[in-house]
């Protein structure tokens, strides 16, 4: 296939020696950055378009956090309810995020998603079935119809590894183990067009430009930022970073799912996804003094569909239609509330979290049976047999509804040939993102991505933008930077602290006081980061890529705080402890987030949400 | 509950290097992954580990503990005595990059070797049936979180570096069976398996199946019925001369045979 | 020692294994059992006497085809010419089934071969090619090895079902030595429909479960006998020894049939 003879087809671990001051050059006519569920599917879109195309991703192929979703992808492909359909779940969509979406995106991914599903099938995902053999569908958290199309609980799973096996197939390049920095760009003519992507090989520290007009950013989210959370180390924020640094734009970034069910103990697992099936299946929540704490927490808004006696919600599991839902199923918000407001009052578990009980409600079989993935990881993990005693649990840091702010059709940012997908762009979601949407998004705003990007491409012929060689020279002083500075401080202990400090001060409750002080402290981390020191040489350092992925993460982590602080209301996935209840003006309105003149912070500016026009605004006006 | 735990972890690269010595506080319930990463936060920041999802689901932090080809995240401190020292080196069937990452590209070369799935058209309803039962082992295989530590400990590459060319490997036979099992795949790949992926090169001795951290069957639900599946195709009389006088399964209607 | 784990490219370490456990306990383990059994096995086969004790049979002589002892022969003696035991004209099918038996093969792989003695510890020789050709690719006839062991078992079937006599051919009585054979005969059975080439040919092979309901549910309970496979394996080879070794010290008088009734 078309690969330089100078390294290895698929993981491109061999350098090139022969490049000028040991630097790779490629051209390519997309560049993905990002292997996970958005950026295998962006390029394998554009590959199908006709674009040289290229993956360039931190981790191995495959081991992107897509892999870790269990629920299902979301789409209205009508096997098990005939009668859902995408405006359906378009409405559902919408309701979730708090009305907060980009309807025209909400709308897009309702349409296109079960057509997306069916190509998965075609390409060899094995789904469970129906008894008809069709895709299977199942229930989840605030769509009308069972909807998702799952594995199991390992879709995710199934999901990459379909979209790697297709990658492969096609013969896409893919640079894995390989972190991009700094997106080029050509300034002539007044308007900014990307020109490339410059990044560093893991394995040998490196350097490698990629002269490309379109980069497709699929970098995911940025939970790491947060002591407490279920995302992993590559979740820092990186396109999130390369975007605004290009001159893009954030929108709702104040917004940030905290799941309520994440283990907290022992400490290496703290934060890991305990799923919602727990719940779902008759699992409860106590806190230390035995009590099902739950029924004191039901919100006026969800009164009239919530049991607020015992033995009625435990009637609901076996008669749904005469019975009201548990007020351990209120929406996840709700929940990941109430368990914060125990533990602070002192009612918390000896490790700090609460209890989830299943074990005295139903058979050792049963739960074996229905869960047996959080069987396995309790039981391997903490050592926790859950059939016999109960889970401590918190709530963990999960997904960023904000993200780089795009163009609904093509994902296209505000800068030219650049585009971003998935959880790094922003938009779809709103103000909260429901289960099951994520998957969906991944792969149709993939694919349009990729389209988009080849077709601009394509128009350009050969006067394409270039790249300015002073830019790849202060790209590189850039990287090399935590080198060259004496005394410093470790990498790791600036992380530790940031994620101790915007769990504390940004996490799942927000004061204006606290936000404030988290934004000092902000500003205090960049300084030390600014005289950060990393130790030993450019060949696979940890150190040293943790000391570039700390810059994305503090730009991130600032712009979170910031947006927080201006939003003065409680909507979705951000909750002000000042301002506890939605406000009508602020639902009109999205957070911009921008780079500052000098580059050094962020500035934020009010922008109102985009007009849905009549014929969709006729779902809404009907109860 | 914490105490201080002895390790000794393998430092260098493919032009040398030994088992250093370090001593680390541990507490409660922690993993071997979370030993070496304090001791890379505090005693060893350039110890490069290739890690990602830290809850078994990713296949990243495949290593070797007291010698046994292991995930460092699934690997519990209380699996030994505090006073044990613990060893962890890089995997030994792969070329080392640095410490405990190794070139794995082995894996992707092998999968890039492999026809892909070659679905009929769909039906009239744009949809695709398929029986759950057809599919279940198919979904066991796909359960494959690709850490290759079946690669890593199969001795046909491990002690035989020469059998690289030839042989493809546990991960790739889950691969060539779950395609072979699919209701719905239109290629006949058994030859490709015996000779392109070099599946008698396999002796069956199971090393694959006990390493697995996903439980799968390697080799009595993948690679045994593989191998059977290759008799049928080469290696028994009874099926070829059925298959001449028309005594065939129509079970396997529609497939066309792919070579190399 | 320029390959395997010692290999150019490979982490530099010196020890073969870093395993810390006793390994190698399992596969000497087999190494012993498995030598004394063949050692056993070879005597009493070669023997050719002290097989029959009336009205038992040893597994090992059964079917007797050759100049057998009066009363062994339930199906003739077409090889009367044969000048040897006539254990040795029968024994190839049940130790061919054994010896391309997918459990043996890994059992003995491991322990004789040393290919390899245990997992994560290298290896000795340097060349190695699977069963990729002779005499080893000969291990794909296991099927074959397996008919011929369904027509076994039938035999042995028979053999317990005349043991339900005493010395004098009267029917309905019992002694240990139908016990002993009976629940030989019943490990036989679970070691030879446990078998992966069973497996195999009952459903393994289709492509769709789904279009053929009987085979399916078969082929379900040939895979759960099949997850003991290696355990029957073990379990038979002591009882067919111990039938063996039983009607051995009748038939030399060593000891008295207890007789149940």
């Amino acid at each position: 296939m078309s690969t330089p003879n100078d390294r290895h087809p698929m993981t491109g671990n061999e350098m090139s020696g022969s490049a000028e001051g040991g630097m790779e050059r490629h051209q390519y006519d997309v560049v993905v950055v990002g292997a996970g569920g958005a950026g295998l599917r962006a390029a394998i879109a554009a590959q199908d378009a006709g674009a040289r195309t290229a993956i360039v991703c931190k981790s191995l192929l495959g081991k992107a956090h897509t892999v870790m979703a269990e629920g299902g992808i979301a789409a209205s492909m009508g096997n098990v309810y005939p009668e859902d359909n995408w405006e359906v779940h378009f409405r559902d969509t919408m309701r979730g995020g708090k009305m907060l979406n980009n309807w025209r995106m909400a709308q897009l991914h309702a349409q296109e998603a079960p057509e997306r599903v069916m190509e998965l099938e075609d390409w060899g995902a094995l789904f469970d079935r129906t008894d008809d053999g069709l895709i299977s569908q199942r229930d989840f958290g605030g769509h009308k119809y069972a909807r998702l199309a799952h594995v199991g609980d390992r879709t995710g799973l199934e999901m990459i590894r379909t979209l790697q096996q297709r990658a492969v197939a096609l013969g896409i390049d893919v640079f894995m183990e390989c972190t991009i920095t700094d997106l080029m760009l050509d300034k002539g003519a007044g308007e900014s067009k990307v020109s490339g992507a410059f990044g560093y090989w893991r394995e040998t520290g490196r350097f490698v430009m990629f002269e490309t007009p379109t980069v497709i950013l699929a970098t995911g989210g940025i939970g790491k930022s947060f002591k407490v959370t279920s995302n992993s180390w590559e979740y820092t924020g990186d396109g999130h970073a390369l975007a605004m640094r290009a001159g893009a734009s954030l929108i709702n970034m104040e917004f940030v799912q905290f799941h309520p069910t994440g283990m907290v103990w022992p400490p290496s697992v703290k934060g890991l996804l305990v799923t919602e099936s727990v719940r779902g299946d008759g699992g409860i929540l106590k806190n230390s003094e035995g009590k099902r704490f739950m029924f004191d927490y039901i919100p006026e808004f969800f009164k009239s569909e919530t049991a607020d006696t015992v033995e009625e919600a435990d009637r609901w599991y076996d008669d749904k239609k005469n019975n009201r839902r548990p007020p351990e199923l209120l929406p996840r918000d709700e929940v990941a509330r109430a368990i914060n407001s125990e533990i602070k009052a002192g009612r918390g578990t000896p490790h700090g979290g609460i209890y989830l009980d299943i074990a005295s409600r139903r058979s050792p079989e049963f739960i074996r049976k229905r869960l047996p993935s959080m069987y396995h990881q309790f039981k391997e993990l903490a050592d926790v047999d859950i059939t016999a005693e109960p889970m401590e649990i918190g709530p963990t840091c999960h997904y960023v509804m904000g993200g780089v702010e795009v163009d609904a059709d093509t994902q296209q940012s505000a800068v030219t040939g650049l585009y971003a997908v998935g959880e790094c762009s922003g938009g779809m979601h709103g103000s909260n993102r429901l289960g099951g949407n994520s998957l969906g998004d991944l792969l149709v705003f993939g694919k349009r991505a990729g389209e988009a990007a080849t077709a601009y491409a394509t128009s350009l012929g050969s006067d394409r933008p270039k790249v300015v060689e002073a830019d790849v020279k202060a790209a590189e002083v850039s990287a090399l930077a935590p080198f060259e500075v004496e005394g410093g401080e470790n990498p790791y202990s600036i992380q530790s602290d940031l994620q101790e400090s915007m769990n504390d001060l940004v996490g799942i409750i927000r004061t204006a006081p606290e936000l404030e002080q988290s934004l000092r402290e902000i500003a205090a981390f960049k300084e030390r980061a600014a005289a950060m020191k990393v130790e030993g040489h450019r060949q696979y350092n940890p150190g040293w890529h943790l000391a570039l992925d700390l810059r994305n993460m503090l730009i991130v982590s600032e712009s979170i705080a910031k947006a927080a602080l201006a939003r003065e209301e409680s909507r979705g996935g951000h909750t002000r402890d000042d301002f506890p209840g939605p406000d009508a003006v602020w639902g009109t309105k999205n957070l911009v987030v921008n780079l500052d003149a000098d580059g050094t912070g962020v500035e934020l500016t009010e922008k109102p949400l985009p007009e849905m026009p009549d014929e969709l605004k006729k779902y809404f006006e009907s109860k | 509950m914490g105490y201080q735990l002895k390790m000794r972890v393998w430092r260098g690269d493919q032009s040398g290097g030994d088992l250093g010595d370090y001593t680390v506080e541990v507490s409660e319930g922690e993993v071997v992954l979370d030993a070496l990463h304090r001791v890379q936060a505090t005693q060893a920041g350039d110890l490069a580990i290739r890690w990602n999802c830290k809850a078994g689901k990713c296949g990243s932090c495949s290593a070797e503990i007291n010698g046994k080809p292991r995930l460092l995240c699934m690997t519990r401190l209380s699996d030994f005595d505090e006073g044990e020292t613990i060893t962890v080196t890089p995997m030994r069937s792969f070329p080392v990059i640095r410490d405990l990452v190794t070139d794995v590209s082995f894996n992707y070369e092998k999968a890039r070797e492999l026809p892909s799935f070659a679905p009929p058209p769909r039906d009239k309803d744009n949809k695709r049936r398929m029986a759950q039962v057809d599919v279940e082992r198919g979904q066991e295989f796909r359960k494959c979180i690709e850490c290759f530590l079946c690669q890593n400990v199969c001795h046909v590459v491990r002690d035989h570096e020469e059998n690289k060319p030839a042989f493809a490997g546990p991960r790739l036979f889950l691969r060539y069976a779950e395609l072979d099992m699919h209701p719905l795949d239109t290629h006949d790949r058994r030859e490709l398996a015996q000779g392109a992926a070099g599946l008698g090169m396999c002796n069956i001795t199971k090393c694959c199946t006990e390493v697995c951290p996903e439980g799968i069957k390697i080799t009595d639900n993948a690679i045994i019925p593989m191998k059977e599946r290759v008799v049928d195709r080469k290696y028994d009389p009874l099926v070829w001369l059925g298959n001449k006088i028309g005594l065939r399964t129509k079970d396997n209607e529609g497939r066309t045979e792919v070579v190399e | 020692m320029t390959t395997g784990v010692h290999g150019p490219t490979r982490a530099r370490i010196d020890e073969k294994t870093l395993r810390p456990d006793r390994w190698w306990l399992s596969p000497l383990a087999t190494f012993v059992v498995f030598s004394g059994f063949v050692v056993f096995a070879t005597v009493r086969a070669f023997m050719g006497v002290d097989y029959y004790a009336s009205p038992y049979l040893s597994p090992f002589y059964s079917p007797c085809l050759g100049d057998c002892v009066e009363g062994a022969s339930d199906f003739g003696q077409p090889f009367q010419a044969w000048p040897l035991s006539a254990a040795l004209l029968i024994l190839v099918f049940p130790l061919g089934f054994r010896m391309t038996c997918y459990y043996y093969r890994k059992a003995y792989y491991r322990a004789f071969w040393l290919s390899p003695p245990a997992c994560a510890v290298a290896e000795p020789k340097t060349k190695y090619t699977g069963e990729t050709r002779f005499p080893l690719l000969i291990q794909n006839v296991h099927r074959y090895f397996w008919y011929a062991a369904i027509l076994v078992g039938l035999i042995l079937t028979y053999d317990v079902v005349l043991a339900f006599r005493n010395e004098d051919h009267e029917w309905g009585h019992m002694g240990l030595g139908t016990l002993l054979m009976l629940i030989n005969v019943v490990l036989i059975w679970l070691y030879t429909l446990s078998c992966h080439s069973c497996r195999h040919t009952v459903g393994g092979r289709l492509r769709h479960f789904s279009k053929h309901p009987v085979r399916y549910k078969l082929w379900t309970w040939v895979s759960k006998l099949n997850v003991n496979h290696g355990r029957y394996a073990w379990y038979s080879l002591f009882s067919v020894a111990i039938v063996d070794f039983y009607i051995y010290l009748l038939a030399t008088g060593t000891i008295e049939d207890v007789k149940f009734f």
